[in-house]
């Protein structure tokens, strides 16, 4: 096995750049997402947004100590931090504990990121990561919905939020059952307008279809996101649980109510189509969102958990090296391919 | 086989012997040995207090047969004997707990008798015990020992406070403190390995640092 880790690959042509810098990559996503978190307040109020801050706070405060204790460069300026954070927030329930929010964030940015040496060098998505750590830590705070336009959202906030730290939350007397629960515990469905313009419980910005649509749309004209990604995960989704409302229409949802509903617009726009963690080529990318599109399907339709986003885009990020080595393209005048072992 | 001669600074190699598998040859830390228990059963002190203490009752014993009976042994089947020799001594701790403490018994399952396949002894056997004399073989293995104990007791005692918050069943923090479930499960075992061995390694890199610097 040889490998060419310090071997001068030559490319061909375009040599020109674009001038584009990690920076101006991060701030664009993070104005991509603006629309949805200004919406995830709007819905869920104060809550929520003392949630957000926390979580975006955290991050950039975590990598900031960690750059000052290892003696490195600050990276805080490169938004990286913030983003996660902010994406963190966003897959988070409203009501979620704010201690909870920071260990989260602690676990992204450490483990999620400046572990495997920081942005770029990381094989999962960092705010996944420490959704994931959260899952398997809290799984009764992180699965403790509150309902949507609850009245009096901007005056009161829940008292879940405020716990304090290392303490049980206390549970408020409202809380909703989002789509996916209801779909997956009591066969209720949800109107798919109602999905769509967000009117429904869930996590802080999983809810509004629209608003993370025309941000994913805002990146794919900027191409700073590979529009390949977030279509190739809705179509496989629609293809693979189209399969099963068609065998069982009275057990399974239909594929418009397996699009709209859940993390999977924002994992499929935002998540999945972070520039690290995807695979490089074209047809990489479409394998790469084929197979986390078959796993939420699987995961939801047939896994014990009502939400498979997360985990689906976990494993993609596993596989991504795998695929963009097998689908490397071919250097010219050799047999072997341009990121392959051999 | 050549016995090391005597000399001035036997003592001090002796020193060495019960040391080094503290902390600059832990076997769990810096060698990667014995990972199996150290990841099943650290989920509770008591657990790890127990898995430690057969292992290295374990340890010491086989160490000090299998160097007693180093000269008899043939290389060629010389692992079959040292399994044989180390699953004796486990059957004797594993019926030794169960008249201690059924719970404590329970609790640890297979990975009682799995001790005949950890690592840690079978390693001490083959590269020790086997070409050295029987007390420095028991001092490697009491050494050896504590070090894996220590170890599995340091990720217990993090898992257990963290994820039941208690310790050694003693409830620390009232029943209003939240756990975190992922301490107890598997995931959390290799969080914790992971972190400590990260310390682990950070010290040891600062220390060969500064040794450089001052040589």
């Amino acid at each position: 096995m040889k490998s060419n880790y310090l071997s001068i690959v030559l490319r061909t042509s375009p040599h020109l750049s674009r001038g584009l810098s990690v920076e101006t990559v991060m701030r664009q996503v993070i104005y991509a997402l603006l629309p949805v978190t200004a919406m995830a307040i709007y819905t869920f109020g104060q809550s929520a947004a003392l949630l957000l801050i926390t979580t975006t706070l955290t991050c950039v405060l975590t990598e900031w100590i960690y750059t000052r204790l290892g003696r490195q460069e600050p990276t805080i300026g490169d938004w990286s931090a913030a983003l996660t954070g902010l994406l963190l927030g966003l897959t988070l329930p409203p009501a979620f504990p704010l201690w909870m929010g920071v260990i989260g964030s602690i676990v992204s940015i450490l483990v999620g990121k400046m572990i495997f040496g920081g942005l770029g060098c990381n094989i999962f998505n960092p705010a996944l990561v420490g959704r994931a750590f959260l899952q398997a830590s809290f799984p009764v705070a992180i699965t403790t919905w509150s309902e949507a336009f609850a009245p009096d959202r901007f005056q009161y906030c829940a008292s879940s939020t405020l716990a304090a730290p290392f303490l049980r939350p206390m549970v408020d007397a409202v809380s909703g059952a989002t789509p996916l629960a209801a779909m997956k515990f009591s066969h209720q469905t949800t109107i798919v307008g109602d999905l769509f313009f967000g009117l429904t419980s869930g996590s802080t910005g999983e809810t509004s279809a629209v608003l993370i649509l025309l941000g994913g749309l805002y990146l794919a004209w900027r191409h700073l996101l590979d529009w390949r990604i977030p279509l190739a995960i809705m179509l496989s989704v629609a293809l693979f649980s189209g399969i099963f409302w068609l065998a069982a229409p009275d057990r399974y949802p239909d594929p418009l109510f397996m699009l709209f509903s859940g993390g999977l617009m924002l994992g499929a726009v935002f998540m999945a189509t972070d520039m690290v963690t995807s695979p490089l080529t074209p047809l990489g990318v479409w394998i790469y969102g084929g197979l986390i599109g078959l796993l939420v399907v699987v995961i939801r339709l047939l896994g014990g958990l009502p939400e498979g986003v997360m985990y689906a885009i976990l494993l993609g990020n596993a596989f991504t090296p795998l695929i963009s080595r097998m689908t490397g393209t071919k250097v010219y005048g050799t047999n072997r391919k341009l990121l392959s072992w051999k | 086989m050549n016995e090391p001669i005597y000399s001035a600074s036997a003592k001090h190699e002796n020193f060495d012997c019960l040391v080094r598998g503290l902390w600059k040859e832990n076997p769990v830390l810096v060698s990667l040995l014995g990972c199996c228990p150290t990841l099943a059963v650290s989920n509770s002190v008591i657990n790890a207090v127990s898995m430690g203490l057969a292992t290295t009752f374990v340890l010491i014993c086989s160490s000090a047969l299998i160097s007693m009976l180093r000269r008899f042994i043939p290389k060629e089947v010389r692992i079959g004997t040292f399994i044989v020799i180390i699953a004796t001594f486990v059957t004797v701790a594993d019926y030794l707990i169960q008249a201690i403490s059924l719970e404590i018994h329970k609790a640890l399952g297979a990975f009682l008798a799995l001790i005949v396949v950890n690592c840690i002894i079978l390693g001490r056997a083959e590269a020790f015990a086997s070409k050295n004399t029987i007390a420095k073989s028991i001092l490697d293995a009491i050494g050896s020992g504590i070090g894996f104990t220590l170890a599995i007791v340091c990720m217990g005692t993090i898992r257990e406070i963290l994820g039941n918050g208690s310790f050694a069943g003693i409830d620390l923090f009232g029943p209003s403190f939240e756990p975190w479930v992922i301490m107890i499960l598997p995931c959390g075992g290799f969080f914790i390995f992971g972190t400590l061995m990260l310390g682990a390694n950070i010290v040891n890199t600062r220390q060969r640092a500064k040794a450089k610097l001052g040589a």
